[in-house]
Formats: C-alpha cells, structure tokens, sequence
C-alpha cells in the first residue's frame, strides 16, 4: 500500500497527477490526510537536486580501441566521456539557442566574419592551471592544423584566422557564416590546458568530473570536481560509465539495479521495458534520419524522374510504425525537420504508387533497381529495404536488395555505391547539415547532389543576419532538395533512453544521445 | 625418460613453427578484410585529409611484407607494440585482459572438470538406470542451448528477478577476490554449462570402453563393488581421451567465450580482439591471435604427454 502511495506521490511532484486525486487515493487506501501531505511533502523535496552518490550509466558504442583524445571522437562512449572530464566554449540549449558555457560572451562583427568569444574567468583544469585564452586557441589550432585526424576539422576548414586578444579569442571567417557559435559546440572542441598538443588524451580539462579511472571499452570512473565553475551541474559524487554493448544486457542491467541510466533502447522492446516497475523509459524527438541514398551523377539515378518514382515508392508512415515501433516521425526527403531553428514544413510526400508509376516509366528506365544494404546502416535497416521493395512492387518497380556486410560499409559502400541506406546523427544547424552533406564540394555529398544555385543559396543564408531573410531561402533551398535531390528520407528517429526512477531531474534535451551527454551531470540520484 | 624430454622438445619446437605460421596466416585474413585502418578507426564521419594523414602516421604506406616484418622483428625482442587505433601499450593492455580471461577460465574450469568427471563416473555407475539418463539428458540439454540463451536466462532469473549475482560482470582492479569471484559467477555458471556435456559424455564413454574389457571382468568376479572398479582399474587406463577432452575445453573457455564475455560485459580476451579486428588494428589483432594459438598448442601439448606418461606402452617405446 505504502508503496503505491509513494509510487504515486512521485507522479504528483512531476505533475502528472493532480494533489486532490492523490488525496482521493489515499483516502481509499485508508491513509490520513495529514500523512498523506506529508508523504507529497517529501515528494516536493525530493524533486530538488540532490547532492551525493555514484551515477552509474550503462553506455553503448564503446570499444576496447577508444582514446580519451576528443579529436578522435566517433561513437557514443568516447562522446559522453568529452561531457564529463571538458567543457566547450557554447553549448546548444534545448530550445536551439546557445548557452554559454567556457565563453561568458559571443559577439560578432556587423558582416559576420569576425567572431569574438570573452573567456570566462577563474576557471581552472583539473591540474590546476588557470584557463587563459591561449588554451582556447591552442585547442583550436590542434583541431585545424594542416595534419590533424580532427573529426572537427571539416568544420573547423572556413576559418581564416585566429588570435588571442587579452581575455577574448578571436576568430575571423573566410565568408561570413552566422552560425559561427554552433560550429564551437561541436563536442570535439573541448578546451584542453595548452591545447591538449602534449598530452591529448590526458582527459584533463575544466568539466565536472575528474578523470579518475579510464578502462577503454570496459568502463570509465569520474569523481566531482570540487572547483567546478558552474553549481547547478555535477551532483553526484562519482560518474561511472561503464561500457555495455549488447542491448539485452544494457536493458537488464538497469533492470537488476546494477546501473542508473542506459542510451539506446532498441525500439522494439520499449514497451516491454516500460512495463518494469523501476524504470522509465524517455524519448526525445532528434535530428538523426535513416535515409535512402541515390548518387544523382549515376546511372540510373542521374534521371530525375527516377529520383522521384522511388521517392513515391516509399510508404513512410509504414517505416515508422514498422521500424521505428512509433517512436519517431516521417520524413519529407529533405534532412531537415521541427528540431532544427528556422524550419518551415513543406507539404508532406505521401505513398502514391501510381504517380510513382508514372515517373518510373517516364524515366525509360527497364529493369530493377539494385539497392545495398547492411544491419549497420541503421537499426533495421534490411528490414526497412525489404519493406521498400515490397511498397515499390506494388507501383511496378521492382528493387534488388543486396545486402553487405557491416564491417566495412562505410567505407566500401556508403558514399561509393550509388544506391543504398545509411544514417544521419542530425546537425544542429540547417546551415551546417546543409554544408557537410548536400554542398557540391562536400567531402560527404552522398547523394552527388551538384546544383549550383543551391550551393549559392546556402552561402546567402550562411551570411544572412536577418532571420526572416534565411528562413525563406532555407525554404528554397528545402524544396529544391526535396523535388531534385537524391535523398529518400522516411524517418526520423527518437532518440530511447531509459533510467531508474530514482534518477531526478531529466529533461528533454535532443542535441545528442543521452540530454547531449549531459544526463549523468545535470540529473541526480533520489536518496 | 631422456626419450619424454626430447619428444616434448621436439613437440615445442613445431608448436613454435606453427606460430610462425598462424602469424602469417592472421597477418594474410586482416589484408584481404575489406576497408582499411585509417577509415575503421576515423568511422563515417573521416575526411579525405584525416584519412591520409592518419595513414601516413600508421606507416600504412608501406608494403605489406615490411608491416609484417618489422612486427616480428618487434615481438622477437619482446615489444609487442603499440595499438594503431588509439596508441596504448599492446603488452599492458593484453596482460590485464588476459588476466581477466583466464580468471574465468580457471573459475568456470575449477567447476565444471570435477563436475563433469563426476558426473561421468556417477552414469558409468548407474549406466542405463535413471541417473545415468538424467544426467545425460541435463547435461546434453544445456549443450543444445546456445550460449547466449543460456546467458540470458541466467541474467532474467538470477539477477534481474532474483537479484543474487550482478548481470554486469565488469571487474577491475581494486575488486577483492570475492567481489570479483562473485562478479563472475553468472558467466562462469554459463560457460560450465556449456562445457560440462562434453567431458561428462567423454568420460563416460571412454570408461565403458574399457569396463568391456576382461580384467574388469576379473575384477568383477573376484568381487570388487563397482565403484571400486571404476576408481581402481577402468579410470587409469581411460585417462588418456578424458584429458584430451578437457583440455580442448580449457582452450575453449580461453579463446572461445567472446559471445559470453559480450553478454556480461566481461572485460577479456575476446571482445578486446573483436574491437580490434573491428578497427583492423593489425598489431593486436596478431598479438591476440598469437596468444591464443599458443594456449592451444600448449594445452594440447599437456594432453599428449599425460597420454604418454599415463600409458607404460607410450613411456617405454620399443
């Protein structure tokens, strides 16, 4: 009985159930009314941060061969480790806006190319050095240079120049890019003392926990940092990240205790999981897409008319129900959708099989279609393939799916083969995810979409102060893309997390996995 | 006994060869695996730029025969290295895995061998009577089980429901032996099951074939119980095949648990080559493969000369 009542308290104090109805309960269950407030009371507390305890977050995508190097970040572990032990100069807010974080103040010049970022004093690395400006620029210089292995450097390439100016660190732009703040987010940029050139993978930088174990892809262990500049982050004692791969496992570890918070709940079993009584499983709508690829300078898919007969051919409400099991949204062949700022919907494509029908015989293409794919590319992602050709059957098209191997789709077949099905984690701006995928001079321009005055158009926008200006050409170019271009986007993905119920103080954050990594340091454990 | 010496000489000497072999045999599989290096290790998100200068730093410029080469060179003075992926001392990395490995090999090992040779010597005993079939048919269940299914349904009713031992089975440095002994119960309790048929079946079967035997008989008539025949006069001379089995299991729970160690989370051997082989990190995956192939040939090794010295007829050749 009394567990119920404290069950249901805890549904008071997040608002999903009214103080009367709660009373109400109580009363049925014999409970006095005093008791019961002050059972709500306590419940109330309780919502506040709580100070203490281990944190214990069961993590996907950590492997045996991962260095605490930001530069070499490419999977989830790697990732949330950055969060704990660094801090970058921005950070993306919930709403799309930029908090500052390292940087007190960003300011740019009128035309947008010169960037100055104040640097936030009396801030100091785990080993005691103060941080000056000259770290901040070092860190940038080592993620730029000429022979860095950076995954930041494709978007570290359109700066100019960089310099220190008393507390300021001073960035001016090749071209005027008013997006500028959002590039400093990006999670490889965390600020390292001298740059990190000496010892880039010491795992010191000014973040709310101090490296204190690191056991690459077994687990990593991170005690508070006393010092941290900001109080409203870092309540536990300890973070402890410990790295579990296998989905099944992940899932009975939070189950059995044993861990705090998981990422990545496979679609599938989010209803099952949902039904243990001591967890709560949390979606958060993203900017990551599961996309078909079409190479628009290759032989089939250099005819418009094809592009746009598969388009037509895919049943997207049935990916999401089918795949994602509900827990994400359709897609409109364009990889933008609501979570990115300065979005306009166009108007839905549907499943029509006959205009794709249509299309497919106006494009004098004979004979099917060869699609690759691998269980890699995207979690069900032969079954999403076999779905399509089932859709496209039904409008006469007739697709080959080939399926390939895992290990080394990204680099034999993605982004080399002219037809097949990958992923995209999302960017946080239009801007930017426009210019790393659909830019004719991307380095990953997968869909070989060369069109001049979208290229332009996005330079436009990029230099565009005026917010009205850039939705609309963000508009533009969206339609463009969506009619000529050699994406076939059906989803949109949540992103499925799940933690204990006694974790407080999770919030709907969709820049990454996990709150954008910053789940293990902004919630905390309910004593 | 000089004639023992020289054949476990000669028998160490082939293993060496054979390692040498294994060496290029594995050095040849990571060449031919589709993708190379610098792209495993920098992912989807690699630029042309990164790409080649991570290349350039692996040296991967370089033909194959001199990677190989200058790899050897560096293992025969006792260096095995540093990972491509992400720089660490090969050496240290492997000797905490391995340590990790053989922990739960001599855990599950401690268990299962007696287990199972007990339990082959309980069904010689009762042959065709109803312990002998329950034996059998438990034990031959849990082998027909796939591991993981095995693992999964231990962690649903041992840890998840009944919360006894932990589902996670991480263990690190400054875990007591207990802590560490009960982290690895789950996995080891999965890895006796899945070894336990085999040298049960073993057992049992090499026994009866020598209960058929006339001096067993003799035994019988001059009225020893028949536990004492199977002690005393079967077990001896059917130690020779039950050895070779258990020892192909002790190699088993060594280079053959990576599912297991996948599903606990168990930080060895196997995951630590899988991740490698993921990034194709050549020099550990070499390393790795070298390890194991060693423990093979020398558990196999121990097998031949316990069949040897158990034998009088092998001990003292014509």
């Amino acid at each position: 009985m009394s567990n119920e009542l404290e069950f249901l308290s805890r549904y008071v104090a997040k608002g999903k159930m009214s103080r009367r109805d709660f009373l109400g309960r109580a009363a049925a269950l014999g409970v006095t009314a005093t008791a019961a407030n002050a059972l709500l009371a306590g419940a109330a507390r309780a919502a506040g941060p709580v100070k203490g305890g281990v944190m214990k977050v069961g993590m996907s995508g950590g492997e045996s061969t991962n260095s605490l190097d930001p530069a070499t970040y490419a999977s989830q572990t790697p990732f949330m480790n950055g969060k704990q032990w660094g801090d970058t100069l921005v950070e993306v807010a919930t709403d799309g806006g930029i908090t500052p974080r390292l940087a007190t103040e960003v300011g740019s010049s009128d035309d947008a190319r010169e960037w100055t970022f104040k640097i936030r004093p009396d801030v100091t690395f785990h080993n005691g050095k103060s941080l000056t400006a000259d770290d901040v620029l070092a860190t940038m210089e080592r993620h730029s240079g000429e022979d860095t292995k950076s995954g930041a450097l494709g978007i570290m390439r359109g700066i100019e120049n960089m310099k220190v100016d008393g507390d300021n660190f001073v960035v001016t732009l090749k071209e005027a890019n008013a997006d500028l703040p959002y590039l400093m987010a990006d999670y490889h940029l965390i600020i390292q003392p001298g740059g990190g050139k000496d010892a880039p993978d010491a795992g010191i930088g000014t973040g709310p926990y101090k490296m204190k174990v690191n056991e690459p892809g077994v687990r990593h262990v991170y005690e508070k940092n006393a010092d941290y500049w900001d109080s409203s982050r870092g309540h536990a004692d300890q973070v402890e990240i410990v790295v579990i791969n296998d989905d099944t496992a992940r899932i009975a570890a939070l189950q059995s205790g044993q861990v705090h918070m998981i990422d990545r709940v496979p679609p599938k079993v989010v209803s099952l999981v949902q039904r243990a009584p001591n967890v709560e499983v949390k979606t958060a709508p993203g900017r990551g897409h599961y996309v078909f690829i079409m190479h628009c300078n290759a032989a089939p898919f250099d005819n418009n008319d094809l592009r746009l007969a598969l388009k037509y051919a895919m049943n997207r409400q049935e990916m999401v129900d089918k795949i994602l099991f509900g827990h994400g949204s359709v897609g409109n062949d364009i990889p933008i959708n609501g979570a990115y700022p300065l979005f306009t919907a166009l108007e839905q494509r549907e499943y029509d099989p006959d205009k794709a029908a249509f299309h497919f015989k106006k494009s004098g293409h004979d004979g099917p279609v060869l699609l690759r794919t691998a269980d890699g590319s995207f979690p069900g992602a032969v079954d999403a393939s076999q779905l399509f050709q089932q859709s496209a059957a039904k409008a006469g098209i007739t697709i080959d799916v080939k399926r390939e191997p895992n290990d080394g789709y990204w680099s034999e077949v993605w982004n080399k083969q002219p037809f097949c099905t990958s992923y995209w984690g999302g960017r946080p701006t239009q801007d930017q995810m426009y210019s790393t995928a659909y830019l004719s001079t991307a380095d990953w321009n997968d869909t070989k979409f060369f069109n001049e005055t979208f290229d332009k158009m996005l330079f436009a926008a990029r230099a565009e102060l005026d917010q009205a200006k850039r939705k609309q050409i963000y508009t533009d170019m969206a339609t463009i893309l969506h009619n000529e271009g050699g994406l076939i986007c059906p989803m949109f993905n949540d992103w499925i997390e799940a933690i204990s119920t006694d974790v407080g103080g999770w919030n709907q954050n969709a820049n990454q996995t996990m709150m954008d990594g910053l789940a293990p340091i902004v919630c905390w454990l309910n004593a | 006994m000089s004639s023992l010496l020289t054949l476990v000489a000669q028998r160490l000497a082939l293993g060496i060869l054979l390692l040498f072999a294994v060496s290029i045999v594995i050095f040849a599989g990571t060449q031919i695996l589709p993708g190379d290096v610098a792209q495993s290790i920098l992912g989807q998100s690699a630029t042309p730029e990164a790409l080649a200068n991570l290349r350039r730093d692996l040296g991967l410029n370089d033909p194959a025969h001199i990677r190989y080469l200058n790899w050897l060179g560096g293992l025969l003075t006792g260096d095995l290295g540093t990972a491509l992926s992400n720089g660490a001392d090969i050496g240290k990395s492997i000797g905490r895995r391995l340590y990790n490995t053989l922990f739960l090999a001599s855990v599950a090992a401690v268990v299962s061998v007696p287990l199972a040779i007990l339990l082959g010597l309980l069904a010689v005993r009762y042959r065709n009577r109803w312990p002998d079939k329950l034996i059998s048919a438990a034990t031959l269940a849990s082998i027909s089980l796939p591991e993981f299914f095995i693992g999964y349904v231990l962690i649903y009713f041992v840890a998840v429901q009944l919360g006894w031992f932990p589902s996670v089975a991480t263990v690190y440095d400054s875990m007591s032996f207990w802590q560490r002994l009960s982290a690895v119960a789950l996995p080891a309790a999965t890895l006796t099951l899945v070894v336990l048929a085999h040298m049960m079946r073993m057992t049992r079967a090499a026994i009866l074939n020598v209960m058929q035997s006339a001096y067993i008989e003799t035994a019988e008539l001059k009225g020893l119980s028949g536990f004492d025949i199977i002690r005393k006069h079967a077990f001896p001379n059917a130690v020779a095949p039950i050895v070779n089995v258990v020892m192909l299991n002790l190699a088993y729970l060594v280079v053959g648990v990576v599912v297991v160690e996948v599903i606990f989370v168990y930080p060895g051997m196997g995951q630590y080559l899988v991740d490698h082989v993921a990034k194709r990190d050549v020099p550990v995956v070499q390393a790795c493969g070298l390890i194991f192939a060693a423990f093979y040939i020398g558990l196999n090794l121990v097998a031949d000369i316990v069949a040897i010295v158990s034998n009088p007829r092998l001990r003292h050749p014509k």
